[in-house]
């Protein structure tokens, strides 16, 4: 059987990977994906944890299936706005959100 | 638990649900004409519902298992919260009546009306599931919200800026929240306390939760989204943002840290003394330096949350009483600066820096005085309300032992009567050649500007209302 620490290693990576990635790409898409990493390795975390240290109760499964449903309507919200940023600028860089600083 | 228990202790959710089905169904059947009338529509169910809803019942309840708490003092932040989507929505609708915003009236109170039912399972929540539905509920429709004007450049970029931050937020406190189930093996408020023990990764996860919660109180490492999303979105979004949103997402993170967090308070404690030092003063200099008004008010509410954190970190009572005192007195009087400068902007075709408000007190005297108003009780001058609060905010603090760090905010309360006055200096004595033209204000605008600055002048004086509030103050944790 694979151990506990080896998924929690793999969900790590995620986590820092899609932090990394939001903070240096330059692209609302790009960006976007990387909060999605994020949101997933939440989701493997919380199974991880429910299915070897707390196997008698469902609780964190049921957190995942809800995570996962919240993220697909925000991901929705998020795509129809940077939708709308590209039918204004014709573009999704973020170097060209610059109307608005400090 | 059964049916009458749900109507009883519910009833802020379940008459706001219903309003929000009526108004649906309104926007439906309703031809052109019948939603002219919209606005009014809206306002008066939000009267109905406050009324409904104002006198708290007594007494604790648990629903669901314990997934739905209910407190006196939960139901006096709900219809505080309502009455500030009340005055919102009396303000938006100038706004709403535009050519280009028209046909998706109804669209904005629904949504707003959305978000403010999230934050109402917000507060009830406890369990992180519940806690976590009720915040989503309440950031991804005000992400709509903010990008609602969506054929301005503005809008959508601040839209934009919005849901990352707080897509990425959430994430991160999802990550804690995750390491919190994996060391305590619940997801309940009540029973987590009693398997928190302070180790390194209970630690981590709170830091994760916190910096989650931080970046929708906008506190200052976290608050890069802010001037952006204000200054881009909707005035009256703006206000909501500023107000509503950031109100309920405060309580929640007090009772959580003390009812959650409890066993880490001292980790807790230190971590916020230094992140409200920050919020003051950096939100501060930054203010000094801005010339629209919209960025300058989001500095200033950085400023404010910084302040509402004071009232967190004694982790007293007293500290939860003076927390949701200052939440309605700010409500009153940043709801009455956004509600000046909406009116401004929508009758002057977009001027919100300041050197157009030179000479404002020559040609529309009555809304300079509010603005003025307003602008001295978030900067704490004493006859008016921003002065008790203030006060109330500090010595919950100083009570806690927190000296040095009550201390620097009052020094920084005089760096931000700086700048408010600059905008005082700006509309009463700087002459201009051009001034804003003599406006005329609808009647909705005026009825919330007569509300919020009863608020401002009544407040701090009808000690009546702090007590009140202090006796509710039982049973949150």
């Amino acid at each position: 059987m694979i151990h506990m620490e080896y998924y929690l290693i793999v969900s790590t990576i995620m986590m820092f990977a899609g932090i990394y990635g939001f903070v240096t790409r330059r692209n609302l898409l790009a960006m976007l994906i990387s909060v999605e990493l994020i949101l997933n390795s939440v989701d493997i975390n919380f199974v991880v944890f429910n299915r070897f240290l707390f196997p008698e109760h469902l609780e964190g499964f049921f957190f995942t299936l809800f995570a996962i449903g919240i993220s697909a309507a925000e991901t929705a919200v998020a795509i129809a706005i940077i939708i709308n940023i590209y039918r204004n600028i014709r573009n999704i860089k973020v170097k060209s959100l610059h109307e608005m600083k400090w | 638990m059964n049916y009458t228990d749900i109507l009883i202790y519910m009833r802020h959710e379940v008459t706001l649900m219903a309003i929000i089905i009526v108004l649906f169904i309104y926007d439906l059947a309703a031809g052109r004409r019948g939603r002219s009338r919209f606005s009014a529509v809206t306002c008066c169910l939000l009267l109905l519902q406050t009324a409904i809803n104002i006198i708290p019942v007594q007494g604790t309840a648990e629903l669901f298992g314990g997934m739905y708490v209910y407190a006196p003092m939960h139901s006096a932040m709900k219809s505080m919260l309502t009455v500030g989507a009340l005055i919102v929505c009396l303000q938006a609708d100038t706004w709403l009546r535009r050519d280009d915003t028209e046909h998706k009236r109804g669209e904005f109170y629904i949504l707003t009306l959305s978000t403010l039912l999230g934050m109402f399972f917000m507060i009830g929540a406890g369990n992180f599931l519940l806690f976590f539905i009720g915040l989503e509920l309440a950031s991804i429709p005000m992400a709509c919200l903010v990008a609602f004007d969506k054929y301005k450049h503005y809008s959508a970029e601040a839209g934009a800026k919005y849901i990352l931050t707080a897509l990425f937020s959430s994430g991160l406190m999802l990550y804690g929240i995750s390491f919190l189930y994996g060391t305590t093996g619940t997801l309940y408020f009540d029973d987590m306390p009693a398997r928190i023990d302070g180790s390194p990764l209970q630690i981590m996860a709170m830091v994760f939760f916190f910096s989650g919660l931080g970046f929708k109180i906008s506190l200052v490492p976290f608050h890069l989204w802010t001037a952006d999303a204000y200054q881009g979105a909707p005035t009256p979004v703006t206000g909501y943002l500023s107000v509503v949103s950031k109100g309920a997402a405060a309580f929640v993170l007090m009772a959580v840290l003390v009812k959650v967090f409890g066993p880490m308070m001292t980790q807790w404690q230190t971590m916020l003394e230094i992140v409200i030092v920050l919020s003051i003063t950096v939100a501060n200099l930054f203010a000094l330096r801005q010339t629209d008004l919209k960025r300058f008010l989001a500095f200033s509410s950085i400023s404010q949350a910084g302040y509402i954190m004071l009232a967190v970190i004694g982790a007293n009572p007293i500290g939860m009483t003076s927390l949701v005192f200052y939440m309605l007195v700010y409500m009153a009087a940043n709801l009455a600066a956004f509600g000046v400068v909406s009116i401004v902007e929508q009758r002057t075709d977009g001027k919100v820096s300041m050197q157009d408000y030179n000479g404002f007190y020559r040609t529309n005297p009555r809304l300079a005085v509010v603005m003025m108003l307003a602008l001295f009780s978030l900067a704490g001058i004493p006859p008016f309300a921003g002065f008790f609060s203030k006060f109330f905010v500090f010595s919950a603090a100083f009570r806690g032992g927190f000296h040095l760090v009550v201390f620097i905010a009052l020094l920084n309360t005089v760096i931000s009567l700086y700048y408010y006055l600059l905008v005082v200096k700006a509309m009463f004595i700087t002459p201009s050649d051009e001034p804003v033209p003599a406006l005329r204000t609808d009647t909705g605008s005026k009825i919330a500007l007569a509300l919020c600055t009863a608020g401002i002048v009544a407040l701090g004086l009808a000690s009546c209302v702090f007590e009140g509030i202090d006796a509710l103050a039982t049973g949150i944790w």
